[in-house]
């Protein structure tokens, strides 16, 4: 197993931990802390591919890693603005008992 | 595989494990933060210290605090008595495992991946500085609008909505009380 492959599976491992969190979770803090692992597995695939790759010199994976992480910061707080209006209304962040649009 | 990324590398994932799991969410948000640092270390353990002193200060620094405030704001803090799984919880677990399996077996049967590591490139602030005044300079200004805009948006979004006061109406129009 090469190192590169070795970053992969950490990678691979660190997304599927957060995809069964995203989804088995019953709270939704909970929910949102999944998919902020899975995107933290997308950039360490990023720097893994830019650091491994043919042209390091180019800095492009640390450039979208940079761009990445602003991103995610700017989706934490919107998602958790979201989940404090959420809980105002329905005294709950049980996402079970969020079901009022449910068909 | 060096050692030490090993262990860094073990270390977060059952630190990113237990952040998923635990019960209490005081005890998650403080796993979370031990998987945030750990990657961090694994991003200077792959030559990217500005990438990784960029994760312990926006991630460690600012994300897990929002989240902590999310736990206390929204009262979770206590342990929940009933389960903690939603009803599915096989199926999303069986999914997640599904799509490790494909992942790693993509990474591991790839034919066209680079064997060796190159030597370290010069991945200064000062070369990432000169890149984004440069060749990243639309894009760095749309980060800079899309994080105002959120911010502006969180803020409304969490702001207490007043309740609506009896009579404003005639207040407005400057009647009686």
């Amino acid at each position: 197993m090469t190192p590169l492959q070795g970053c992969l599976l950490v990678s691979a491992l660190f997304f599927a931990i957060g995809l069964a969190g995203a989804v088995t979770r019953r709270n939704a803090i909970l929910a949102l802390v999944g998919i902020e692992l899975m995107l933290n597995a997308a950039n360490l695939n990023f720097i893994a591919f830019w650091r491994y790759g043919p042209n390091p010199e180019a800095l492009s994976g640390v450039m979208v890693v940079i761009f990445s992480i602003a991103i995610a910061a700017a989706e934490a707080a919107v998602g958790l603005a979201l989940i404090i209006a959420i809980y105002r209304h329905y005294r709950t962040v049980n996402l079970d008992q969020i079901d009022s649009m449910k068909g | 595989m060096s050692l030490p990324f090993i262990i860094i590398a073990v270390v977060t994932l059952f630190a990113a494990a237990a952040a998923m799991s635990l019960r209490n969410l005081v005890h998650c948000a403080l796993s979370l933060i031990v998987a945030l640092a750990g990657l961090a270390a694994l991003y200077l353990a792959l030559d990217a210290q500005f990438v990784g002193f960029t994760q312990i200060l926006v991630y460690v620094g600012a994300v897990a605090i929002l989240i902590v405030f999310a736990v206390l704001l929204t009262r979770s803090d206590a342990t929940p008595n009933q389960t903690i799984l939603a009803p599915g919880w096989f199926t999303g677990i069986m999914i997640s495992a599904i799509v490790f399996a494909t992942l790693g077996w993509a990474a591991l049967n790839s034919t066209g991946l680079p064997k060796e590591m190159p030597s370290a490139p010069e991945a200064t602030v000062k070369n990432i500085g000169d890149l984004l005044m440069t060749q990243y300079v639309l894009p760095l200004e749309v980060i800079g609008l899309l994080l105002t805009a959120a911010l502006i948006g969180a803020v409304i979004i969490a702001m207490k909505e007043e309740p609506p006061h009896v009579g404003s109406y005639e207040a407005e129009k400057g009647g009686a009380p």
